[in-house]
Parts: structure tokens; C-alpha cells; sequence
């Protein structure tokens, strides 16, 4: 338990993602087995059902430090956490109490698991007896697991670094190792460490080819014909790993997502074995898209609802066959790898109607075919991509025809030639201290604009000034400090920006009733007064076309 | 039989003596408890504090009025009134005021711990019929460790930071708290470094004869100071400020009794919270309260309505008084705790009401300038 809980508060002291990587491979290189599998299953989200009645852990405290229980409850006000609570005002274990030695697995079977089947006089000495046996952090640690709601804050893929590192094998496969499967054994720990391939490791993706933004004029590419022209999807890239009878999906970040689209995994098991599609996972409902901030809600959830999963149904769209019958095809050109991928028969979107109005994608399906764009000249793509944001894409893919899938972000044969981003003016609201380099100066800003005589706050803006800029606005917003809220600033309204994002669309989450996406700041409006910034009402009205607009929940 | 002590807009006043304690306006006499800024206000005619505080309030309200002094101890008769003064424990020179008129006796704690300070006299125990007693830490939260331990931990993260080439910094109060942390630590780890606010109090210490480890100021113009090593201690203020540039890579730490919650801890960002706090914990308060035998208790300053009615419970005649700086000093914690953007709902720091900050802004800018000369 010790090591647990200290695993526990050094990652809570931490903010740094290496210390916290550090912390795991700590922790998992040395704990036992047994009570890695048990720490595993915290640090997973995993939840147990709660062993006994927070009322009742209230009134034994009470009692135990000898207070009324309205006291306790006016604790419990102050430091807003009963885990914590508790812990605080019980009193101190005694001097000279040995250290509790056992593990995390072994406490909880001892304690937490017995509690569920005690009478109640019998839980209440169980629960005493720990707390006169544990220290102050240990305490807390043990209330939280014990009530059901012990959360870290670290993020799967973290712990599966961890383990990898621990284990000595790759990353990627130790995600895979552990999807879907949220409760272990000391056994079943084990095999996770294991260093030797195993025979689930078969599901891994390939490294993603990654298109760079095109810098020189599409002309400068060479004749028209040699490159593929699509649609640049306002999704997530992912692969759709299909082997040995199993699909997986799996994310750019590396991160396995299968277990989020469960629709998409049904679909894919009818393709043969040992195929592997490089595509975009969309958000799609009556044959429209729904947009991004609509497929985010999917991608983070913790638990796929039914209810979820009719909300924002999701499809895959393929655009590249990486691997067929168990062949790696990656050395073959796009022109070839096509012509496979279109013999393998998902329904091609019909490019010149993916747009708001029409139903691009059609019923009853789940994987499509993402569609070519056909063109004489770049004057063609240009024209279809003046179209893109209204159709609800972020503009264009050019594909050489000739080339290899290559490696990361090789450049040369795939580029991506997207819309230029909205702007708008708006007012600096709040202002807080950065990170890292730019520790002391306050470098993130709240923007806003007008809305009824008043400015709310539409956007967070972190990059686009240049670093004497940032030292400037820095010194403007300690001068016109109106309010401090801890390391957050409430400014005078006296700076406009120019801010640049790639989309707008109605959020129940922000107070402004929007969202947008990827602000950034582009400009510092020197010339323009707050009065001369923006209204909420001309950034809605770029919400424009309903195929980018979130459904509301 | 009229109450000793009476609240009026200027704050504590004693009638039959004509005098004030701990004022909040400019009044003709008053008796300070110590120089903490919600305590001891500029602009008196005339004050009376205990010998040891002499020089620390006088760098707090100024020059030219005159400041008379008592010894812990010692006793001056007022109008009839019979005014002593016994250490508080809480900062140097920090005491209660004791009255007692027609056989009866007040005493006013003022700030208060009863923890071991090397800094200042330990707290002594007085009696009295009523107490008018401070109560920031007045709840069963509020227990704190013993300080050799709070001293290792503060040495262990100093150390730590020093393997990984960062300066420590540690926040505190400009008076007391800082001087208290640089006699806690191990000055043979590495060079400790006072921001200005700090380094006044620590010559005020100082010339009141207590004796601190070797403490630097930083220079006018540094552009780099600490070099990974050193342990800079600073008023909360600095957090997040431009001074902290200086410092390079740091680790910041705040020393205060609200570390205690992990939420405010959080919230507030700080790397490491390290709970030192000059007042009284919860058994402090209600140990000073049993030791003095008032059948009357007079709750201020902090969670008074719950230690009011604990001590109703208890079968105490007692009740809250109010003070001016009540809307800084209690924090409204049932926010905060249900509202994690209630910042500004936290407390400052121990004494929210030390307008400390004023002092911290004045010394920001002169180090910004520092740093922006050529």
C-alpha cells in the first residue's frame, strides 16, 4: 500500500509528462505483480463498486475524533473532497505504529472486498482498524479506493509507455496488450511484461504517412494527372488493422480506439483477413457529416453508450490498402494500391455531392470508399476546393499517383492544400502565465467579442504572437489588471487580435453557445479599438453550413 | 458590571481605559498586538506594542509616532486599567493583551500558535474571564506536523531541486514566515536568497537581536541569480511575476496552513505545498481556549461560527465578533470547495488580510526595473 500511495502523490505533485512516465516505470518495475495488476486496474479508470455508505464513513469519523457530525460536514465544505475530509480529521495514527505492510492487493482483499459481505458492526470495526493503521496519505489514498473514485491523472497511453518501457517491448503493442480488458491478475500482469511477441502483437498498424501543407503553387507540382485529388476529411486518421479474425483501430496518436467504435468493428470483420485500410474515422447521421467536435465526443469517451453511439453514429472512410491478404503492399504505387482498394468494395462517397444538402454517404453502410476528384486542370481543383467549407471538408488531398506510402512526414508526394482559416477580430479578456519557455509571462489569452453591450469569451488562444510581442502584451496586462483569480489575470478590455481558427460550430459546453476550432492568433490588431472588435452574432453567422454544425444533444 | 472591550468602527476599544487594540483607523492610543498589516495600521498618535516588536512595527507604520514597549510581562496601568502583555508565539514581538479592570480580566490573543518558533518567544498561557480568542484554523482539519519533520521535507525538495538545476522557491509571508523558514532549513545545503520585502523584515530580526543564517538580498540589476542551487524565499506575490525570472528554471513552493488542502494546493498551482503556518491548529486553539479558564470566549478572525458553536456545545458562553478584514480573512470555503474556478474564493495566504501585497508590488516593480536597466 505504501508504494501505491506513494506512486499516488508523486504523481499528483507532478505536472511534467517524462516525471510522470518516470513515476510509473518506477512504480511497475518494482511493485509485485499481484498489486501492479490491482494498481493497473485503478490507473485504467476501473472502477469497483462501493463497499460501504459514505454516511456511515461520516458518522464513524465523527465519532472516532470525537466531534459532532455538523463539524465534519463543515469540514468537508472547506476542503471539498471527503476522501480527504476524513483522512484530516481523524486522529493522527499513533507514534510508533508500524507501517502498514501490506500491499495494494492484499488491503483491498483484506478490507476493501471484505466489506462488501460484513454486517455493518462489522464493517465499522474493519474500517476503524484501518484507519488507525494507516498514515495520513495513505488514508486518503485508501478512502478514494474504497469509495469508489480514485482518479489519477494520467492518460492510458502514458501507463501503456510505462509498461512498455517496463516490459521492453514497443509501445503500440503494449497498448494493444491491454485492450479490453480492464481487470487483471498477478498472471495475467505477467503476460503483459512479457518480452517476446505474442501472438495478439499481430494487430499492429503500420506508421502513418503523414501529408505536408503545400507551400508553392499547385502548378509547380507538374501535370494534373499525375496526382489523385480528395477530399481532406475533417476526421481522425486511423487504420483499420484486419487480421487473424480480429479488427483493431487504431488512431494517428497510436492510440486503439476500437472499443469507441464498435459499429466500425462489426463492419470491417466481413473484410478478408490480413487487410489493412488507411482511412478517417467520421462522424456520419442520415448520411451527412456531423462534423468534428461531433466525432471528438466519441473518440474521448471513457464508456461507448448505446445511446452514444445513436447520437453520433460513426463510419470509416478508406482512401489507401496497405496490406492485402498478408501482403505488405506499402512499395506499390497509389495508382496500383487503388485499384486494389476499389476491388475490395466498400461504396465510394460520391464526391460532387458530399455537401449539407445532399446524403453523400450511403444507407446501410459503415466503411466507404473516400472518392477521387476528377479534374482537367488545377484551375478544376481550385474551383472544388473554393467549395470545401461549405461541404464540410477541410479542403484538398493531392496524392502522387506514382508514389510509395512512405514513412512519417517524407515530403514530395502527398500534400495537403486546405482552405485558408477564418478570422475575426476580438478583445483580450483574461490573460495567464505560459509554461516551459514562457514560464512569467502571461502568453495565454481569453479572447472575446461583443454580445448585447458586453464581451464574452469565445476562444483560448496560446500561439501566433512572436516572442517581443508576447514580452509587450505581457507588460500590458500587468498595467491594466483589473481582477487576479490565482495565476489568471482579468485584464482591462484595451487589446484586439486577429483570431484565425478552421471552424465554428454551436456547443451547449461554451457559455458563448459556440466553439471554435484551432484558434490561433494571426495578427495584433494595433490599429483597432475593443469598440471596433467583432459580435458574437458575425461568428455564429460563420457557423454556415449545418454539415459542420454539432447536433445538440 | 460593562464590557472591558467594545466593538466601534475603529475597532476594539476599552472605554474605562480609553485605548484601542489592534485598531483599524488612525486612533489616539493603540496597543498592537503585532505588525502584521490587518494589525497594526499606520498613523496612530501613539503606540504600545511589546519590547521585542519594537523595530519590526516600526519598519511597518513608519517613523514619528512614538512607540512605547512593555516586556512579556510587565505591566502599565492605563486610565485604571491594568494592561500587560504575554508572548503570542506567532511572529517576533507578537502578543496578547491582557486587561483587567475592577477584577475582572480581558485578554485578546492576537495571532497565535503554540507550535516551537526559533524566530520568537514560545506562547504563554494566560487566564482571563473573557477571551477574544483568533480562530483562522478553527476547524478539525487543521493539524499540524511536527516542524522538524515539515524542516526535513522543505531540505529533501531543496535538495532535489538542486540535482535537477532548478532554484527552489519558497513563498511566505515577508514577516515572520520567512524569517521562521530561514531558521528552519539546513543553511549548509546552498545560498538562501530573500526578495526585498523579506530581506527588510530580516534586518528588522535581526537588529531585534534574533539570529538568522546567512540570507542575501538580490542585487539591483541581477539578470541571473540562484544558479540552480540556491533557496529564494518570497511573498506570495511573486507567484507568477517576472521577478521569478530571475531564478531561471524553479520548483515553487508554498508554505502555508491552507497547504494542508490538497484542492487549494491545486488550484492555486504551486509545485509543493508545505503546510508551516504561524497560527494555532485546531488543538492549539482549543487548548489555549481550556488553559485560559474564560467562562466567555470571543471568537474572531477565521472559522468563527463553528468554533463558536463547538465551544456552545461545550457549554461556553460564545460567540463571534466581527473584524474589517473579515471578507479577506474568511475565506468562503463552501464556494470554494463547490466551485473549482473559485479562485478568488481561496485565501491568500495565512493572513489573507495582511496587505503584505502592497509592499510585495512596490518591491516587484523596483526588481523589474532591476532587470530592465541596461
Amino acid at each position: 500500500m505504501k508504494r501505491f500511495s506513494e506512486l499516488y502523490w508523486r504523481l499528483d505533485a507532478i505536472t511534467s509528462t517524462n516525471e510522470k512516465l518516470a513515476a510509473l516505470q518506477d512504480y511497475f518495475a518494482a511493485a509485485p505483480a499481484a498489486d501492479a495488476a490491482c494498481a493497473l486496474h485503478v490507473l485504467s479508470g476501473g472502477r469497483q463498486p462501493r463497499a460501504v455508505s459514505t454516511a456511515l464513513l461520516r458518522q464513524w469519523a465523527a465519532e472516532e475524533a470525537g466531534i459532532p457530525l455538523w463539524l465534519l460536514e463543515e469540514c468537508y465544505a472547506q476542503a471539498g473532497d471527503l476522501a480527504e475530509t476524513l483522512a484530516l480529521v481523524l486522529p493522527p495514527a499513533a507514534t510508533g505504529t508500524e507501517p502498514e505492510a501490506a500491499g495494494l492487493a492484499e488491503l483491498i482483499r483484506t478490507t476493501i472486498d471484505r466489506l462488501r459481505s460484513e454486517p455493518e458492526e462489522r464493517k465499522r470495526e474493519i474500517v476503524v482498524n484501518v484507519w488507525r493503521r494507516l498514515g495520513m496519505q495513505e488514508r486518503i489514498v485508501w478512502h478514494k479506493l474504497l469509495t469508489g473514485g480514485c482518479r489519477v491523472g494520467v492518460s492510458q497511453t502514458l501507463v501503456a509507455r510505462a509498461l512498455a518501457e517496463v516490459a521492453g517491448v514497443d509501445p503500440a503493442v503494449m497498448a494493444h496488450r491491454l485492450m479490453g480488458r480492464d481487470t487483471h491478475t498477478a498472471d495475467t500482469y505477467r503476460q503483459l511484461l512479457d518480452p517476446e511477441p505474442t501472438e495478439q502483437d499481430s494487430r499492429q498498424p503500420y506508421p502513418f504517412f503523414l501529408a505536408a501543407p503545400l507551400a508553392q503553387e499547385p502548378p509547380e507540382l507538374g501535370p494534373v494527372a499525375d496526382w489523385q485529388a480528395e477530399w481532406k476529411w475533417d476526421g481522425a486518421r486511423a487504420q483499420l488493422v484486419c487480421r487473424g479474425g480480429a479488427v483493431a483501430v487504431w488512431t494517428r496518436g497510436e492510440e486503439l480506439v476500437s472499443a469507441a467504435f464498435p459499429e466500425i468493428v462489426a463492419a470491417a470483420a466481413a473484410l478478408p483477413a490480413g487487410t489493412v485500410l488507411d482511412g478517417e474515422l467520421l462522424a456520419i447521421r442520415d448520411g451527412r457529416l456531423l462534423g468534428f467536435t461531433a466525432l471528438s465526443r466519441r473518440i474521448s469517451s471513457k464508456r461507448t453508450t448505446k445511446k452514444l453511439i445513436a447520437e453520433v453514429p460513426c463510419g470509416f472512410v478508406a482512401y489507401d490498402l496497405l496490406e492485402e491478404s498478408g501482403n505488405d503492399l506499402r512499395g506499390l504505387p497509389l495508382a496500383e494500391r487503388r485499384s486494389r482498394l476499389e476491388r475490395l468494395g466498400p461504396p465510394a462517397v460520391n464526391a460532387a455531392t458530399v455537401s449539407a444538402e445532399s446524403r453523400p454517404f450511403a444507407d446501410g453502410h459503415t466503411l466507404w470508399l473516400s472518392p477521387c476528384l476528377a479534374a482537367a486542370s488545377w484551375a478544376d481543383l481550385a474551383a472544388a476546393r473554393a467549395t470545401a467549407r461549405s461541404r464540410g471538408v477541410e479542403g484538398l488531398m493531392l496524392k502522387r499517383r506514382s508514389g510509395a506510402y512512405g514513412v512519417g512526414r517524407t515530403r514530395g508526394d502527398w500534400w495537403k492544400w486546405k482552405i485558408e482559416p477564418l478570422e475575426i477580430d476580438a478583445v483580450l479578456l483574461y490573460a495567464q502565465a505560459g509554461h516551459g519557455r514562457r514560464a512569467g509571462l502571461h502568453s495565454d489569452y481569453t479572447l472575446g467579442l461583443w454580445h448585447e453591450g458586453r464581451l464574452v469569451p469565445i476562444a483560448k488562444a496560446y500561439s501566433g504572437l512572436s516572442d517581443a510581442e508576447i514580452v509587450e502584451v505581457d507588460r500590458i496586462v500587468r498595467s491594466t489588471t483589473r481582477e487576479k483569480h490565482g495565476p489568471v489575470r482579468v485584464v482591462e478590455p484595451t487589446l484586439v487580435f486577429q483570431l484565425a481558427f478552421e471552424g465554428v460550430a454551436l456547443s451547449t459546453r461554451h457559455k458563448s453557445g459556440v466553439s471554435v476550432r484551432f484558434p490561433r492568433i494571426s495578427r495584433w490588431r494595433r490599429d483597432k479599438q475593443p469598440a471596433d472588435a467583432a459580435g458574437l452574432d458575425e461568428l455564429v453567422r460563420m457557423i454556415g453550413s449545418p454539415a459542420v454544425t454539432e447536433p445538440t444533444p | 458590571m460593562p464590557d472591558l472591550l467594545e466593538l466601534t468602527p475603529d475597532g476594539l476599544y476599552c472605554r474605562q481605559g480609553d485605548f484601542h487594540v489592534d485598531p483599524w483607523r488612525r486612533v489616539p492610543r493603540a496597543i498592537v498586538t503585532h505588525a502584521h498589516a490587518d494589525h497594526a495600521r499606520p498613523g496612530c498618535a501613539r503606540y504600545l506594542c511589546a519590547a521585542p516588536g519594537k523595530l519590526v512595527l516600526r519598519e511597518r507604520v513608519g517613523g514619528g509616532m512614538p512607540i512605547d514597549t512593555l516586556r512579556f510581562g510587565e505591566s502599565l496601568t492605563i486610565n485604571g486599567v491594568r494592561v500587560s502583555l504575554h508572548s503570542s508565539g506567532h511572529v517576533l514581538g507578537a502578543a496578547q493583551v491582557r486587561l483587567e479592570h475592577a477584577g475582572v480580566t480581558w485578554v485578546v490573543t492576537g495571532d497565535y500558535k503554540t507550535q516551537a518558533d526559533p524566530t520568537c518567544a514560545p506562547f504563554e498561557h494566560v487566564e482571563a474571564d473573557v477571551l477574544i480568542t483568533e480562530s483562522t484554523f478553527g476547524l478539525p482539519l487543521y493539524r499540524w506536523q511536527d516542524p522538524a519533520e515539515i524542516a526535513a521535507a522543505i531540505n529533501a525538495w531543496w535538495r532535489e531541486n538542486q540535482a535537477a538545476g532548478r532554484t527552489s522557491v519558497i513563498l511566505a509571508y515577508a514577516l515572520g514566515k520567512a524569517q521562521r523558514l530561514a531558521a528552519m532549513v539546513d543553511p549548509s545545503i546552498g545560498p538562501i536568497v530573500g526578495h526585498g520585502a523579506v530581506m527588510k523584515m530580516v534586518r528588522a530580526y535581526r537588529d531585534s537581536g534574533v539570529r538568522l543564517p546567512s540570507i542575501d538580498g538580490v542585487p539591483p540589476r541581477a539578470r541571473k541569480v540562484g544558479n540552480g542551487r540556491a533557496l529564494v524565499i518570497a511573498p506570495p506575490s511573486v507567484a507568477g511575476s517576472r521577478w521569478l525570472r530571475l531564478f531561471g528554471d524553479v520548483s515553487v513552493a508554498m508554505a502555508s496552513g491552507w497547504m494542508t488542502i490538497r484542492g487549494i494546493r491545486r488550484r492555486r498551482g504551486f509545485d509543493r505545498g508545505f503546510v508551516v503556518s504561524d497560527h494555532a491548529d485546531f488543538p492549539g486553539l482549543l487548548e489555549v481556549i481550556e488553559a485560559s479558564r474564560a467562562r466567555r470566549v470571543l471568537v474572531t478572525h477565521g472559522a468563527t461560527e463553528a468554533l463558536a458553536r463547538l465551544l456552545r456545545e461545550r457549554g461556553l458562553d460564545a460567540g463571534t465578533l466581527p473584524t474589517r478584514f473579515m471578507g479577506e480573512a474568511v475565506p468562503d470555503r463552501r464556494s470554494a470547495a463547490a466551485d473549482a474556478n473559485a479562485d478568488e474564493a481561496e485565501p491568500e495566504d495565512d493572513d489573507g488580510a495582511d496587505n503584505d501585497d502592497r509592499g510585495h508590488d512596490r518591491d516587484d516593480d523596483g526588481a523589474d526595473d532591476a532587470e530592465s536597466a541596461p
